[in-house]
């Protein structure tokens, strides 16, 4: 019995003595470390490789986490064990901002990177559709405004789009989409629902009187097999979207470039996405991208500076850059060029004034 | 006596028929599940083959000595060297964005491999070459028929540039060494799985080194030396427990024990096998013991009976016999884990590493994660990619559960 005691206990020594050497090997970590959006992901990605093979630094390391898990382990504190940039498909929330405040990081730096756009497309084999906010807004919703008139609300009862819009094919609604854990459907939920909400002008007023109820109406999808959530794999939604024409998938812009022999964006509004309609605004479901940096790891971490300064090139994120070949949208020249200047300078954020 | 013997006649047909049945039932069930087993691999194997070959454009590059005149060579314009080359085969190629797409043709890795054919040898500076460089993923794939001419991912221009090669037979596809070589890349055409396979090799060395020790001294002592109490019953129906947790629950502890209460740095292999070693104790044990329990009692009552000390007749008689049960449940156990992804999701081990793992505590991908994290990539070339990584990963996992077939079969002794 005393044998084996002291055997483990002999073991279980040796597992720390294991593991305090790489602590201390940690203490300097030489490359950059990065979390965050899954959207943002393919981009930051492409930049990091272009950086560890030009310059004499170490590759970062790149883990998609989401939005909102990249700003949870980023904001954990300052130090080595924690990451120095956070990749974001939406601004920094308020909540975000003071959880990092707390944790010691006082100083974050905000840099936009571009634009995504977000397509409803289906299968080249159907027709293209051409929707309107609104009526993405009537399909999806899981309440909507009574049919017969009024200022009701009543739980969904379309069930092909030609009810929601006589213009449209008597196909069944059925919209593979992202979950409740993906930037895009934030996205996605702010720039359509909340705006097709708005064509009712008595829910528009709402917004005003009682915003709750106003997010509870825009906000809630579908949750009677019209809206399916797909999980956060866009290459999955495109292999359904073949395979069953009738179905339409919301995503990101870049893999509709990628599959475009497969796949047709609807039109939004009038707009067919394309990569100058969201370049220039007219497409109207486009969200900015960002990343944040911890200000306090600049000069510690080697290469930090460099990478953000590689990122924030014309050769880069501009509109003939190495981004713009793998979907992102670049911002205008006037605005990248601001934003250029104050990535290089590391101004931070006020994170007293988030919203 | 003759009418139970009737009785038992009569019924005989009927009981040979429910026999029969019985056996094509079984039969029926294997039968269904090869077709299963044949259809995934027919697919994968399908999809994946492509990969295995990647186009190659010809070049003629010129090692200008006047681009080359960097005293650090490592920086260097070499870009320009395979634009400068591409310019040269098609001269009618003029105006800015006409050239653009001219030098879209080839990948981006073309610049780098120049960069180390420079670096490995300053003497070619100032030469003429032939050189066979990694053609874009969109040209690899209307090359090789993976996707239509008319997808539009190809401008006419380039196609029929495409096509003069073709025709001057400087584009070839040629075995894709790069996939087994290199490191992840977001260029489909430059990635490769030896980083994940580097990676999983760490990881699993942890693992092995941990959960095969540990878990065998847990067998040899619950096995021989504790006593029969409710407290041994208790850490059996803990260890069986254990083992039907699911995976994702170790990758928690792990985040909440090695990476926030130790400091262990994320992303680490050290991690990643510490995390996978707990995850494969409770197989391990179980195997372990019931190959001990087959050690027929005879043997130890032999060996102590001719004096031998308890720990004697363990290492000398119980140990060796039990040995190939052991490894057996160890190998199975082991590809258990070189399979599992949903632990290392929680320990930051689903990352875009590029860098090659050198240690145990180097940032690295294991193959699984690999899969995973090319299945959500949006470039077309990284489908076929990803079916021929999980081929490859397939590979592994046979020749690791097809070792314990063979280890089981030649050294296991039936009593």
């Amino acid at each position: 019995m005393l044998k084996m005691v002291s055997m483990y206990t002999v073991s279980t020594l040796l597992l720390f003595a294991l593991s305090t050497v790489p602590v201390q090997a940690d203490a300097a970590r030489d490359y950059i470390s990065i979390v965050g959006s899954s959207t943002v992901y393919p981009f930051a990605t492409v930049v990091a490789e272009q950086f560890g093979k030009t310059t004499s630094f170490k590759t970062p390391k790149i883990e998609s986490t989401g939005t909102g898990g990249g700003f949870k382990l980023f904001c954990g504190g300052v130090g080595v064990e924690y990451p120095d940039i956070t990749d974001a498909s939406r601004p920094i929330k308020k909540s975000e901002g003071d959880m990092c405040a707390q944790n010691g990081v006082k100083e974050i730096v905000e840099v936009k990177i571009g634009y995504d756009g977000i397509v409803v497309a289906n299968a080249k084999k159907a027709p293209q559709l051409q929707l309107s906010r609104k009526d993405l807004f009537l399909a999806l919703a899981k309440q909507v405004p009574d049919p017969a008139g009024g200022e009701k609300l009543v739980a969904n009862p379309y069930k092909i789009w030609k009810d929601v819009n006589p213009a449209l094919p008597a196909t069944k609604i059925e919209v593979l989409g992202p979950p409740p854990t993906s930037g895009t459907r934030d996205a996605f939920v702010e720039l359509v629902m909340e705006h097709g909400a708005e064509s009712y002008p008595w829910i528009k007023a709402l917004k005003k009187s009682d915003e709750k109820q106003f997010k509870i109406i825009s906000q809630a999808l579908r949750e009677d097999g019209a809206y399916i959530e797909a999980g956060e794999n866009d290459n999955l939604i495109v292999q359904k979207l073949e395979a069953n024409p009738s179905a339409m998938g919301i995503f990101g812009f870049s893999y509709l470039d990628q599959n475009g022999e497969k796949i047709q964006g609807a039109k939004v509004d009038g707009v067919v996405p394309t990569f100058e309609a969201i370049a220039n605004g007219t497409y109207p479901v486009s969200r900015p991208l960002f990343f944040y940096v911890k200000k306090a790891h600049v000069g510690k971490i080697p290469g930090l500076a460099e990478y953000v300064k590689a990122f924030a090139s014309d050769k880069a994120w501009g509109p003939e850059g190495y981004l713009a070949d793998k979907g992102l949208i670049p911002m205008p020249d006037a605005e990248r060029q601001k934003m250029a200047e104050a990535a290089v300078q590391m101004k931070p954020i006020a994170i007293g004034q988030l919203k | 006596m003759s009418r139970s013997i009737d009785i038992v006649q009569r019924g005989l047909k009927r009981r040979y028929r429910a026999e029969r049945r019985f056996q094509r039932l079984g039969l029926a069930a294997i039968v269904v599940s090869l077709i299963f087993l044949a259809l995934l691999f027919a697919s994968i194997v399908h999809r994946g083959h492509g990969a295995l070959f990647q186009t190659h454009i010809q070049l003629n590059v010129f090692f200008d000595p006047q681009i080359l005149t960097e005293t650090d060579l490592n920086a260097a314009d070499y870009s320009r060297l395979v634009k400068e080359a591409l310019y040269a085969m098609f001269p009618a190629v003029s105006g800015r964005n006409e050239k653009r797409n001219l030098s879209g043709l080839v990948s981006s890795g073309a610049a780098y491999q120049l960069r180390d054919m420079v670096l490995g040898n300053r003497a070619i500076i100032g030469t003429h070459q032939e050189i066979w460089v990694p053609a874009d993923d969109d040209v690899d794939m209307i090359y090789k028929g993976a996707l239509a001419r008319d997808s539009g991912r190809l401008s006419k221009d380039q196609l029929a540039w495409v096509d003069q090669l073709h025709s001057q037979k400087k584009i070839e596809k040629q075995f894709n060494t790069a996939f087994f070589r290199s490191g992840d890349s977001r260029e489909p055409e430059l990635a490769g799985i030896w980083g994940a396979a580097c990676g999983s090799f760490f990881t699993l060395l942890v693992t092995l080194a941990l959960a095969f020790p540990l878990g065998v001294a847990t067998a040899v002592y619950l096995e021989e030396f504790a006593p029969k109490n409710s407290w041994t019953d208790l850490i059996e129906v803990n260890i069986n427990n254990l083992a039907a947790v699911p995976s994702i629950v170790f990758g928690l502890l792990g985040l909440a024990v090695f990476l926030n209460a130790f400091g262990l740095p994320r992303s680490a292999p050290l991690v990643g096998g510490l995390v996978l070693a707990l995850m494969t104790l409770p197989t391990i044990i179980i195997a372990s013991r019931a190959a001990l329990q087959s050690v027929p009692p005879s043997i130890r009552d032999a060996a102590l009976g001719v004096g031998a000390s308890r720990m004697q007749m363990i290492l000398h008689h119980v140990l060796p016999l039990a040995l190939p049960g052991m490894l057996t449940g160890t190998i199975i156990g082991m590809a258990r884990a070189l399979g599992e992804t949903a632990p290392l999701l929680m320990i930051g081990m689903v990352a875009f590493i590029v860098d090659i793992p050198h240690g145990f505590t180097d940032p690295a991908a294991v193959l699984p994660v690999q899969i995973y994290l090319w299945a959500d990539s949006p470039e077309r070339a990284f489908v076929e990619r990803t079916a021929a990584a999980t081929l490859v990963l397939l590979l592994f996992l046979i020749a690791m559960n097809g070792a314990a077939v063979v280890l089981r079969k030649k050294f296991e002794r039936r009593w």
